[in-house]
């Protein structure tokens, strides 16, 4: 299979990435090889298999409504590039 | 062609906020109104390495919200990942349900013009809310607070049944108010915790084929959804009528222009990349977890309803006012435990209570007296300690700063003047202050008789006892 | 004596002998990574101020025996993305460079209340996504064995700095072989533990269904001891498994007679390198000496297993990597006109080539048109490979099988071929898409004079029984006492 220039444009842009003009090409043909790599799992004989989404089979893990406050609020502030008003700050958005 | 010619067709997505103490997938406090970033820990911040667990009264919450919506009990469940970036959103994705939803398949009923219809309902799933962005007046930015980040929210997903803004309000009002009896959710629409995303589309009535919808994203007032739909309608028809397309998109409503916005760049097509969340567990209910919480289920309105009709004898319409608000209700049948008169409680709330509420823009949730005041105000008059004028002033009173409705009377010197030699008093001065009026009542005029009693009211300052001054006023008369 | 030669357990002899104090082994190491970090490059942050000033408080509450623990005073490096309260988890990325966590890691919590001391943070491939540690966004780390050779990878900092004795033993974490494949190239004991069995809250995450947090030590009992600290459930992490606390020690009985050892010929087949299959062939042998049932069998999977690993990590990753938009933490571009262009740039800035390849894949992967063909498929492989694993440990207590297809390789030799460099994980990923545990030992050395390792996998929770498997072996070869690094 191949995979296009503007489908490696449309999922970088889903993924929130540029990508430079002389980069296209090699992400393209990498994904590419990948791709064609990863086509394997579609001759694994997996017909009425159940899909498997964990590594174990727990279920109904749940957590009591209690509230325990976070006491190092400042901590949770202190990384971010910008601030103000103890918020988070960044570009005016409508 | 004209309007009748066109069918409207809605479907709505009324996310509610559940009101657990705790965020969903975190142990910080849902509640309302903190300062910026004060209800936040590394887990709703997001930070790396953290992970989420569920609040297990979201699901309880969630499975209520659909047995009193008629759904069926997703017995295997699970969690998914949506995909996006955007700032109030901490993750860059929402954890959501996507395929396999706790509750499919419901109902709720409506009274329309022609009767009840049944609204169908997709889905009920449970989902994280998002924070909110503040605008920075002076920087010119805008500012991440993720207080709300995590709030658990349900999602009730309706079959594109509703055919016009009446409908919409009607399901609307019936959602929250089973949502309010239930108790999962305060449904407090100024706060946001109540707001739904409205799907539109017109199509002819003799097409078969639906038409291209449109979205509003987040309306919550039944005002602006009245008149975002109506807008939207005329719009689309507009549209068609001139020959034109409707684009699919997400549409703004301006309550202030009273108009709708185009919101996103139509390039933008979304992606959400859903796929099962790997962090959480599967959600695998029992028969006898869904029988408990079946089994905690409240009476719901249409059953009060019902109830109030045939035990309190009230009329249709003012069971349905009553039982469309729980908290209404809760103070209808709080009030009567006291006074044992539904009638009066009954014209309370649907006359003068629901004036107010009116008047202020209250939701009955914001009602600062409880039930036992109510109640006691109407003992009061049954008792002829104080009149029902009054009563309206002690009512007045118990919205400004509720308090026991003796203590009000008591400190503001409302209570009733029953005493004889006091009436007699009254009288006599009346009386010899009016003697045209006296002479009118010989002459056979018995307006005369209101009048007096009317200033003797006047002279007491609303206190005296009507049926008193009125034996009181004759014997007198007859006596000249 | 040197005392970094040592193992923890023999470090815990000493002390109990007051043969030592830990404030003397907090100062050989120190003296150890001061004189071995600049040709090996394992630790992206050394905390030498803070190591001894720890060891002085420790010092003196263990003499006035405030404390009694075991571990008390003993050292350990850390895998830089194991989050430290106050301490930078960089990931070895850009996009961290500067955070400092506000919160530590379930394991770490561990960790401090059985006062070890931290030495530092350990190098890794960014966001552990590679096999050779190249693609740290600040140094490459060498292997001790070998200076101009890769330690393997994604936790090659930690593999390196144990080989190194610069730590007496760290913490990595796998998601398809990144602690076994370094302690293979490096010539030290990696553990990956069954899923579910250490927390991972805390470990920044690459692909939530696959990673774990293990150990890298200098032999076997270390590695049970050190999965003593960490192993139990977390009520913060829902996949931990809610069990009794076990001591792994007790299972090392140096003993495998009537232990039935599968061995699947497609782990032996093409791409394995001649020099590793008949090394691991010898040491079969042994095993069979030792009494243990040896047979071969077919476990026809490691293809399948290898696209669905790289299909599965690379969806979750980029949904994982996410976060990193540079508004709460992490890099921002210094200059932007609106909201999509300071994401943009952040993120293509603050990550590497690596890191940007596998969340293209995986967001390709999870896109619209392609999930069934992909994601779905992928999953219903996942279900394939866990039943022929079960149906193998219907029949065997352990599979045997080499733990990397080759030794270590050189510095810049796969780092341009991305899918070469994802070959080289087909022995080691089948393991974490089944969720379960693995050990690679050391068996000894090839012509280059790198080391060979041994992969032992055991059947769900079953940590017992690939350790004494393992340990056995390490008993009987005495690798550690015939071959050191030699930092040529």
């Amino acid at each position: 299979m191949k995979i296009s220039k503007e489908e490696i444009l449309h999922i970088a842009n889903l993924a929130d990435l540029n990508i430079k003009e002389d980069e296209i090409e090699k992400y393209a043909l990498n994904l590419q090889d990948i791709l064609n790599f990863a086509n394997i799992v579609n001759n694994a004989p997996v017909d009425d298999l159940d899909i498997t989404i964990g590594a174990n089979e727990k279920k109904n893990v749940f957590r009591k409504d209690e509230i325990k406050v976070f006491e190092d609020n400042e901590a949770l502030l202190q990384n971010a590039p910008s601030k103000e008003q103890n918020m988070f700050k960044i570009p005016k958005v409508l | 062609m004209s309007r009748s010619d066109y069918e409207v067709i809605i479907g709505l997505e009324v996310h509610a906020e559940l009101s657990t103490k705790t965020k969903i997938f975190c142990s910080c406090p849902t509640e309302f109104g903190g300062a910026p970033n004060t209800h936040i820990c590394p887990i709703c911040t997001a930070m790396p390495g953290t992970l989420p667990v569920l609040n297990e009264k979201v699901v309880e919450y969630a499975v209520k919200a659909g047995l009193a919506t008629n759904c069926e009990i997703s017995r295997n469940s699970k969690n998914d990942r949506k995909n996006y970036y955007y700032p109030d959103l901490p993750k860059s994705y929402q954890i959501s349900q996507f395929d396999k939803p706790l509750c499919e398949h419901g109902y709720v009923e409506i009274d329309t013009e022609n009767g009840k219809k049944k609204i169908r309902l997709t889905r009920i799933h449970i989902e994280e809310d998002a924070g909110k962005l503040n605008h920075d007046d002076f920087g010119g930015g805008s500012l991440v607070d993720l207080n709300r980040a995590g709030v658990p929210l349900i999602e009730i997903v309706s079959e594109p049944d509703l055919r016009s803004a009446e409908e919409v309000e009607a399901y609307m009002r019936k959602l929250k108010s089973i949502l309010e009896y239930i108790e999962v959710s305060d449904c407090k629409m100024q706060e946001g915790s109540l707001r739904a995303d409205v799907n539109v589309s017109v199509k002819r009535k003799t097409d078969t084929k639906l038409g291209t919808r449109t979205e509003m994203k987040n309306m919550n007032s039944f005002r602006s959804i009245v008149r975002a739909i109506e807008y939207e309608v005329e719009r689309q028809i507009d549209i068609i009528e001139d020959g034109g397309k409707i684009d699919q998109e997400t549409l703004r409503w301006d309550d202030v222009s009273g108009k709708t916005f185009s919101m996103r760049d139509k390039e933008d097509a979304q992606d959400y990349r859903y796929f099962p969340e790997p962090d959480l567990v599967a959600i695998k209910l029992s028969e006898e977890y869904i029988q408990n919480i079946k089994n905690t289920l409240p009476e719901l309105p249409e059953s009060r309803k019902q109830r109030y009709l045939e035990q309190y004898n009230l009329s249709e319409k003012d069971a349905n006012i009553i039982t469309s608000s729980k908290y209404l209700s809760d103070l209808f049948e709080s009030a009567i435990t006291i006074c044992n008169n539904p009638k009066a409680v009954n014209n309370w709330i649907i006359s003068d209570i629901s004036r107010i509420l009116n008047e202020t823009e209250t939701e009955p949730i914001a009602i600062p007296f409880d039930g036992k005041q109510l109640g006691q105000l109407v003992v009061l008059i049954d008792k002829g300690t104080i009149s029902s004028s009054i009563g309206k002033k002690v009512l007045e009173e118990l919205f400004e700063n509720p308090r026991n409705p003796e203590d009000i009377i008591k400190e503001k010197g409302w209570i009733q003047i029953s005493d004889e030699g006091a009436i007699k008093e009254v009288v006599t001065k009346i009386l010899e202050a009016n003697p045209q009026s006296i002479a009118d009542f010989k002459a056979g005029k018995d307006r005369a008789l209101g009048f007096l009693v009317g200033q003797a009211m006047k002279e007491t300052k609303g206190k005296a006892n009507p049926k008193m001054l009125n034996e009181m006023f004759l014997k007198e008369l007859k006596g000249i | 004596m040197d005392i970094t030669e040592l193992t923890v357990h023999e470090l815990q002899e000493k002390l109990k002998n007051k043969e030592l104090t830990i404030t003397e082994i907090t100062k050989a190491y120190i003296d150890r990574i001061n004189e071995k970090e600049k040709d090996v490059d394992a630790f992206v942050t050394i905390l030498t101020e803070e190591a001894l000033e720890e060891t002085k408080n420790l010092q003196k509450k263990v003499d006035n025996g405030e404390i009694t623990g075991n571990f008390a005073g003993i050292p350990i490096g850390i895998k830089d993305n194991i989050c430290t309260k106050g301490i930078k988890t960089t990931c070895s990325s850009k996009m961290l460079e500067n955070f400092v966590s506000p919160y530590n890691a379930t394991v770490m919590e561990k960790i401090n209340s059985e006062n070890l001391i931290n030495l530092g943070k350990l190098n890794m491939d960014e966001f552990a996504m590679g096999g050779s540690t190249e693609y740290s966004y600040f140094k490459k780390t060498k292997n001790p064995w070998n200076l101009k050779k890769v330690p393997g990878g994604s936790s090659g900092g930690s593999a390196a700095a144990v080989a190194a004795n610069m730590v007496p033993w760290a913490l990595g974490s796998d998601t398809g072989g990144s602690i076994r494949q370094p302690a293979s190239f490096c010539g030290v004991v990696g553990l990956k533990p069954t899923y579910g069995l250490v927390s991972r809250y805390g470990l920044v995450a690459f692909a939530s269904s696959l990673d774990q947090i293990g150990s890298i030590t200098k032999d076997v009992r270390d590695c049970a001891m050190l999965l003593n600290i960490i192993a139990g459930y977390d009520e913060k992490d829902t996949t931990s498994e809610d069990m009794p606390k076990k001591d792994y020690t007790e299972c090392l009985k140096n003993d495998v007679k009537g232990l039935k050892i599968g061995v699947p010929k497609e782990f032996f087949g093409e791409g394995i390198n001649e020099e590793v299959k008949t090394r691991l062939e010898k040491i079969i042998e042994e095993y069979k000496n030792m009494g243990a049932e040896i047979e071969e069998f077919s476990l026809d999977i490691a293809q399948y297993a290898l696209a669905t690993y790289y299909i599965i990590a690379c969806a979750e990753a980029s949904s994982n990597l996410g976060r990193f938009d540079g508004i709460r933490y992490g890099y921002r571009t210094p200059e932007f006109t609106n909201l999509k262009e300071l994401y943009k740039k952040s993120r293509s800035e603050g990550f590497g080539e690596e890191v940007k390849r596998r969340i293209i894949l995986g967001t390709y992967v999870l896109s619209s048109g392609y999930y069934d063909a992909y994601y779905k498929k992928a999953q219903q492989v996942r279900t394939l490979v866990m039943n022929e694993f079960s149906k193998a440990f219907e029949k065997y207590d352990v599979i045997l099988t080499p733990t990397a297809p080759t030794g270590a390789f050189d510095i810049g030799e796969k780092s341009n071929n991305p899918l070469e460099m994802y070959l080289a994980d087909i022995c080691t990923v089948s393991v974490n898409i089944a969720g379960l545990p693995a050990i690679s030992i050391p068996v000894g050395l090839n012509s280059e004079g790198m080391p060979v390792g041994m992969q032992l996998i055991g059947n769900r929770f079953k940590e017992e029984t690939i350790l004494n498997v393992a340990y056995t072996m390490e008993q009987k070869l005495k690798f550690r006492e015939k071959y050191k690094p030699e930092f040529k």
